[in-house]
Order: structure tokens, then sequence, then C-alpha cells
């Protein structure tokens, strides 16, 4: 139990463990889904090349994109890309870094769904059935048969029990080699794969390393940095609705006969301190305010010490920008491609 | 039991979390019903369509209902909608948020069972097997329409004396089978590239709207919340009292012929101050209708005066 609380606890931790989690869940489910399916050939000379490569190439498409929709980091990246400027500077780099962090994770239920599709082989043994050299494996100079009826028998061949083409070439001859075929491409599709990985794992130390850990820290606290505002909002939200009705069932009592309008000395104790929680902010307009200032005028990435007044973006619109946000300006060339 | 407490503890964190939990749930549940459901066409010329799409579309109808009823959020949002001005002003943005967030998470549910379906394939052979051309199947090209449209009808019955070997059955629901699959396949690719571009292009459009939005819908949801609290334990507090008058009238009574003094007054003090002197059925029900009726303005700039 404990080990499991410590993965669980480790994966919630940030958004990019989060997402590699889900990522792993997607790639078993990925296997799951086409041991699940019923894979079943039509067996007619024109639709097995169309069923076929969709089986092999509709369901990984889906779930690259179903990788993105449910990353959050994505609404992030458009939110952070469409943003107005405002007092803090844009850094295309964090940008890039987002997007290949998400493609990445995005791709590995994909490339789960073609690897396991080719290393079985019903796919490739459907779509290209039709297309077997019957002069090296069968018997090409059987009595005459026009093209379309060849065709027509060549496409049973994933079908045993309808196959009627026995004497042009052997059933099992033709599903070994398209399976032969396919299970080479697979083994070739995974090489290629844990190549790839392997060359941008290690070659991305070699380019810009100090850009890299730039664009990943600040990649990470604009993903803290929405997480806690949305805590804040929603902490802000539970004390005024307490005051608000606080202040509702007072309302109600100082409106009754004189002898019961007592002020609750607990629940001025409990509006002190939801007040304070309150921030400034007491009304729906300045929250609307507060809102809409956080999309369209961020803060500087600039902290200020606590005796100067509140130099956040939205109180005081009409402030000049006291400093450039400094740290996020980068002139260094970035070659990494992740 | 610490795994599965863990998890029910990360979907409870907030409302968004149980809402996301409980419509995955359903989704699940979909699928299993679909599993268990036994599918039994009758292979008769026109019930089967019938049946066929009766399976297919009604269940999700019933699933879609479900999502609404089981959604906490639909009540909130309902009331929210038709409630009296007041002294609040009504945001249209909130609504529209939260009426689009309830009928998204409804139709998860729905949308599976029918993909599952789909890629099973056994509905829409059922409902199309007497629809497809008898010409391209060599079993069926060479015999009278009435006769043509019989057999077809049997064609998903495996079982059936007449189907039980027949090669053109299975060329049949094959056909029927690969369209179904494809269909299903589409549908999915469709859905998944609108939810794609829904996520990717929002931000682009009115993103202070939308944080305003749902930051309020945030904040109905907790204030209504608070509001059931602060009334339950109002509702203690009075009967409690209720209760102590009780016996204190009781004692009273006792007292005349006894001259014992009791001490509890003191500690029904702090008690009363959490009445917050509402302390009759009349001042009870004059309460609850005003919160309907008038609910107070967002401005509480006066108690953090105080």
């Amino acid at each position: 139990m404990d080990k499991f609380r410590m993965i669980f606890q480790f994966l919630q931790s940030n958004q990019e463990s989060f997402m590699t989690g889900i990522c792993g869940i997607m790639a078993l489910a990925s296997a799951q889904m086409y041991s699940a399916f019923d894979f079943n050939c039509p067996c007619l000379p024109h639709y097995n090349l169309a069923y076929g490569l969709g089986i092999l190439l509709v369901p990984p498409f889906i779930l690259f994109l179903l990788g993105f929709v449910l990353n959050n980091n994505v609404s992030m990246l458009a939110e952070e890309w469409r943003r107005p400027q405002g007092h803090r500077g844009k850094d295309p780099a964090v940008l890039r870094y987002m997007f290949c962090s998400m493609a990445q994770r995005a791709m590995i239920a994909p490339a789960v769904w073609i690897s396991v599709t080719l290393l079985d082989g019903k796919c490739i043994t459907c779509a290209f059935c039709t297309s077997v050299p019957v002069e090296t494996l069968g018997n090409a100079s059987h009595p005459s048969l026009s093209q379309g009826e060849m065709k027509r028998i060549l496409a049973r061949i994933p079908c045993k029990e309808i196959y009627n083409g026995q004497e042009l070439i052997a059933n099992e001859v033709a599903v070994r080699y398209l399976r032969c075929i396919s299970q080479a491409l697979g083994w070739c599709f995974v090489l290629l794969m844990t190549t790839l990985a392997f060359l941008v794992r290690s070659l991305r130390p070699c380019f810009t390393q100090a850009a890299f850990l730039k664009s990943r820290y600040w990649s990470h606290y604009i993903d803290i940095e929405r997480k806690l505002f949305d805590e804040t909002c929603a902490e802000h939200a539970r004390s005024f609705a307490k005051v608000c009705i606080q202040q509702f069932f007072e309302g109600m009592s100082t409106d009754l006969v004189a002898t019961h309008c007592h002020l609750p000395r607990k629940a001025t104790a409990d509006a002190g301190e939801a007040a304070e929680k309150l921030l400034g902010i007491t009304d729906r307009g300045t929250m609307n305010t507060a809102l809409k200032s956080w999309h369209r005028c961020k803060p500087p990435l600039q902290l200020h010490p606590p005796a100067l007044p509140s130099s956040n973006g939205w109180a005081g619109e009409g402030q000049p920008p006291t400093h450039p946000p400094a740290p996020r300006r980068e002139t260094a060339a970035y070659y990494s491609r992740v | 039991m610490d795994r599965f407490r863990m998890i029910f503890q990360y979907f409870q964190s907030n409302s968004e979390s149980v809402m996301n939990g409980i419509c995955g749930l359903l989704a699940l549940a979909s699928v299993k019903m679909y599993t268990c459901f036994e599918f039994s066409c009758p292979c008769l010329p026109q019930y089967n369509t019938v049946y066929g799409l009766g399976i297919m579309f009604i269940p999700p109808v019933a699933l879609f209902l479900c999502g609404l009823i089981l959604n906490r959020q639909s009540l909130v949002m309902l009331e929210e909608w038709r409630r009296p001005q007041g002294r609040r002003k009504k945001d249209l943005a909130v609504i529209r948020y939260m009426c689009s967030s309830i009928l998204q998470r409804a139709m998860v549910a729905p949308v599976v069972w029918i993909i599952v379906t789909l890629l099973d394939g056994k509905c829409l052979i059922c409902a199309f097997s007497s629809s497809v051309d008898p010409e391209k199947f060599a079993g069926f090209a060479n015999t009278s329409p009435v006769q043509v449209q019989q057999l077809l009808a049997k064609v998903p019955c495996k079982d059936d004396e007449l189907m039980r070997n027949n090669t053109s059955r299975k060329a049949v629901s094959r056909y029927l089978r690969c369209w179904s699959q494809a269909l299903g396949w589409s549908i999915l690719l469709i859905l998944i590239i609108a939810a794609f571009l829904a996520r990717w292009l929002r931000p682009c459009f009115n993103q202070a709207t939308l944080l305003q939005a749902r930051h309020w819908s945030n904040y109905i949801d907790i204030e209504q919340k608070i509001f059931e609290e602060t009334c339950c334990e109002h509702s203690r507090l009075f009967a409690h009292k209720c209760i102590l008058y009780f016996f204190q009238s009781m004692r009273r009574e006792i007292k005349l012929h006894s001259f014992n003094l009791t001490r509890e007054g003191e500690g029904v003090e702090g008690e009363e101050d959490l009445l917050r002197g509402i302390t009759d059925q009349d001042q009870v029900n004059k309460l609850l209708k005003m919160w309907y009726y008038e609910k107070p303005p967002l401005n509480v700039s006066q108690a953090t005066q105080r």
C-alpha cells in the first residue's frame, strides 16, 4: 500500500509526471483495445485494402489526438501562446518545449498500436492479399482466369472458410508469406522508434543544455502558477460565500424584532478571518476586473519586497512597467529538438 | 481498501473531479451493460430494423438522462436560471458555461454505447441485412424477391437451419460488419478531432470571459453548499434549543415543588449567538423565502470593514 501511495503521489506531483502516468495507461489500453477488437476482414477486392489500412492507421491517429486532448497542458499552451503580452514577455522556447514534450508523450500509444498490429499480421494480410506474387508462390499457369476473377479469389485468402483458390495458391503459403512481411515490418518499426528515442535522449545534452534547463523550469513554473491561481480563486470564492451568507443572516436578523439583534461574537471572528482571506476583493465588479487582468496582463516575473505597495499588474493598470522580465530573455541559439 | 480510499479522496477533492469520476463510471457501466446484454435479433423482415436501431439508440437516451440526473450541477444551473433577479444580476455567460459543461459530461456514456455497438457490429447486421443488394452475393442472386427478403432477414441468426453453413450468409455478415466498424471508427475520429480543436481553439476566443464564467460557476456551487451547511447547523441548534426549553419548562414545574437550582442557563448563551436571532418557525420560513426571492448582492464590503 505504501508503495502504491508513493507512486500515486509521485505521479500527482506535477503535470508532467501525471501525463507520464496517463501515457502509460493509454499504451496499455491501446494493446488491450487491439486484442478486444474483433478484426473482420471483408474479403472483397477493393474493401480489403481500405479496411486493412484503415485499421492500421485510423486508431493510432485517434490515440494521438486523445493524448493531446487528455493533457491539461494543451489549454495552458494555447493560453500562453495567445495571451496579450502585457507586463510579461513571451518566450517561444518555452512554448516549443511544452509542445514537444506533449507530442512525445502522445506518440507512445499510437506507436504501441502500430507495432502490435504489424506483429500480429492480420491487417497486412487483409490489406495486401490481392497483391501476393502468384507466379512465385503459386500456380500462375492455372486455367486462365480474368484479372477481376483472380482478384476476387485472392481477396478471400484471409477468410479460410470461404477460400476457394487452393489450386491457384495454397492458403497457408499466402498467409505465411504475408505474415512474415508484416512481422518484419513490425520489428523494423519497433527498432526505428527505439533508435529515435535513444538518439533524442542522448544527443540533447550535447546541444544548448542551458537553454533546455531554462525552458523546462519556466514551463513548470507556468503550470504551477496556473494551479496556484485556480486554488487561490477557489479559496477566495469560499471565503466570499461565507461572508456573503453571514451578512445575509445578519441582515435578516436586524430586520426582525429588536430583542433578536445581538451580534454573534463567534460570527464576527469568523467574518474577520474570512475577510482577510478576501484579499481586498469584496464585490463582483472588482473580481471580474481581477480575472480579466489576469488574462490580459499577467504580472511581471519579478517579486517585490512586501513593504512596497502592491505592484501586481491588475491593481494599477496606469503604472508603467517597472523592469523588463530579464531572466526570460534568451539570445543563445537553441537547436534542441525537444 | 486503502487504495480505494485514496482514489476516492482524489476524486472528491473538488466538484469537477467528482463529476469527472461519475462520468467515467457511467462510461464503464455502459460498456459493461453492452457486454452483459444478450442481443437477440428477431430474424423477421420488418422487426429486424426496428430492433436493431432501437437497441442502438434507446439505451443512449437513457444513459444521457442518467448523466444529467446524477450531475448535481444541473440542479444548481436550473436554479440559477429560474431564480428571480432580486438584488443580484444574472450572468448569462455563467449559465451557458455551466450548461455546456453539464451536456459535455452527460454525452460521454451514450457516445461510448453507440461506438461500442458499431464496433461490435451485431446491431447493424440485424438492422440492415434485409437492405443489402442480393446481386452482390452468389447465394442470394437467383431467388425470388420475397424469398430473398426472408433469407436476408435470417442472416443475423447463425443457428437457423437454413443459414447454418451458408457461405453467402457469412459474406453478407462480414460485409455489413465491415461497414459498421468503419462507421464506428469514423465517428470516433470525428469526435476526437472536434474535442482536440475545441481544446486548442478555446483560449483564442474570449479567454477572459471564460475565466470569469468558470470562477462564478464555481462560486455558485460553493455558495449553495455553504448555505446548506449553515442551514443544517442552524436547524440543529434550533431543535436543540427547542428541546432544551421544553425540558426547562418541565424542570420549572418540578422546581416549584422542590427548590433545586440548576446551572444550565450559562451554557446556552454561546449557542444563542449561532442562532443569529432566528428563533421561531415564521422567522425561519421568512428567511428561506428571502433566500430564494431576493438573493443578497455580491458585495460584502460592509462585513469586512467591521
